[in-house]
């Protein structure tokens, strides 16, 4: 069973679609990267995959579990999946501890002191835990991510989400979340990654996708994807950004 | 020339401080804090996306904007007690045992008789007044609701929190504090205006001097020391919000 299955996806703002007929399949461990040019809907399709982004048509399976159904208990569900946002969406009236452990209290039902061990063990690996009662506000823009990756992981996520984590970052501190990123692939997260970084692509994902218009057109293992894409949109997208 | 006496102020002093001061304080209190609660309900309901909800709030905030203090201030004081009355009986008359008790229990009302609910200035003066200062402190709180991004919202729903949970402990503190110096700005106004109870007769502040005023043939002085008082007052209040701003500012 995949962990993610998504099948024949159809989504519309208004008179305009988003996303059209979009299948595609993550299974435990498996690390997949979406690409594609701005407004192409990969940002879209990746909150689907927790229901942020209701779809109008086709279905959705996490873990075997319905997204589309009514009986669903959405919270419940999203609980578990991890997510790590363009503008990291720290709660800035909260210290990062109280970030860290605020889900896991009133989500999850841990104790605070519970909570609070699973938060800092988690802030230690991403290597911050000296930043623990700093509020978001006092910490640079990697840092900030790296405590939503945190964040997302004390809640003990069956995969991650990550929509285009580095986008919002200096060139300086996108390497710092990348290297968490990575690690986290080789432990065998399972991931799904909206990004522009190739070289991150090229390091440890198993599979590509690429996105144009709102439609998945290419849908390869990595190899196959950097090396030869089976359409002409993909190769352009590629030589336009691989060329520096 | 007229002749001044401003003994009079300190002949007063307590009835105008004890009686009347209190009452003002009070009702300003009573009133934003119900006022508040309501007016973020309320800005909640207008912000919903359906209709059920959002229509009704927008019809009361605009309704109730569109009406004179004075009015709504007369209308409750006057009409609401025939309005529960009748309610009331209503009721009762649909299963008399248990409404009749719990209307004793809690008004020590006897609802056979079919009079008016004696409600009291005070209870009466606070209804009005957080009936009437929600539909403020809803627009304060729509703004303040709105200016925190959308993006936290996601961010609250993809940890796995339910709405109310977002709402409770992310959304609204961010918006409370974001809109902390317009709703003291507006409870400013609301001290203020809980003056116009005066024409019911009741002894706040205002009334209270107003009362001295006449009984004395001094309203000059009277007046011009309610006046110094209230300014005082609202003065400070400005200064602490000016305070506040600083202090619970979101660090960014």
């Amino acid at each position: 069973m995949a962990m993610i299955d998504i099948q024949h996806i159809s989504k519309w703002y208004g008179s305009f679609q988003a996303l059209r007929d979009c299948s595609t399949k993550v299974e435990k461990g498996e690390v997949l990267v979406i690409c594609g040019p701005s407004g192409c809907g990969k940002s879209t399709l990746i909150k689907t995959v927790n229901g942020l982004e209701p779809i109008q048509e086709g279905e959705i399976l996490v873990n075997g579990i319905s997204l589309t159904s009514p009986k669903t208990n959405l919270p419940q569900l999203r609980a578990h999946v991890g997510m790590v946002f363009q503008h990291f969406e720290l709660f800035p009236h909260l210290s990062v501890r109280e970030n860290l452990t605020l889900a896991q209290v009133k989500v999850l039902k841990r104790s605070k002191a519970e909570a609070g061990e699973k938060g800092l063990q988690y802030l230690e690996r991403v290597g911050l835990l000296e930043q623990k009662d700093k509020f978001p506000g006092q910490l640079s823009g990697g840092q900030q991510q790296r405590v939503a990756i945190a964040r997302a992981l004390s809640m003990d996520p069956i995969c991650m989400l990550f929509d285009e984590p580095t986008s919002a970052l200096d060139p300086e501190m996108i390497s710092e979340v990348l290297d968490v990123m990575v690690k986290l692939a080789q432990e065998g997260m399972t991931m799904m990654v909206v990004t522009h970084e190739m070289g991150f692509a090229r390091k440890v994902a198993h599979r590509v996708i690429f996105m144009d218009q709102g439609r998945i057109i290419e849908d390869l293992p990595k190899e196959d994807f950097f090396g030869k894409p089976h359409t002409e949109r993909a190769q352009q997208f590629l030589d336009k950004i691989l060329v520096h | 020339m007229y002749d001044f006496d401003f003994d009079v102020i300190w002949r007063s002093l307590g009835y105008l401080f004890r009686d009347g001061m209190t009452f003002t304080l009070m009702l300003t209190t009573c009133a934003m804090v119900g006022g508040i609660i309501l007016g973020t309900l309320l800005a909640m309901m207008r912000l919903s996306s359906y209709r059920f909800f959002s229509a009704p709030a927008g019809l009361y905030v605009n309704m109730t904007r569109a009406i004179p203090l004075l009015l709504v201030i007369f209308w409750c004081y006057f009409l609401l007690p025939y309005i529960c009355g009748y309610v009331f009986h209503e009721l009762y008359k649909i299963s008399p045992k248990p409404i009749g008790d719990l209307l004793i229990r809690i008004f020590g009302y006897q609802v056979q008789d079919g009079t008016p609910l004696r409600i009291g200035a005070f209870t009466s003066s606070v209804i009005t007044f957080i009936l009437f200062q929600a539909a403020y402190y809803c627009e304060i709180m729509r703004a303040g609701i709105q200016s925190v991004s959308q993006g936290q919202m996601g961010a609250s729903y993809a940890l796995g929190l339910n709405y109310w949970q977002t709402m409770f402990h992310i959304i609204l503190p961010q918006a409370f504090r974001n809109m902390l110096p317009v709703l003291l700005t507006q409870t400013i106004i609301l001290f203020q205006d809980t003056s116009l109870v005066y024409v019911l007769s009741i002894t706040d502040f205002l009334g209270a001097a107003s009362k001295v005023a006449q009984r004395d043939g001094r309203l000059v002085e009277m007046y011009v020391f309610v006046a110094l008082i209230y300014f005082v007052i609202c003065l400070f209040l400005s200064y602490l919000v000016r305070c506040l701003q600083s202090r619970i500012a979101i660090i960014r």
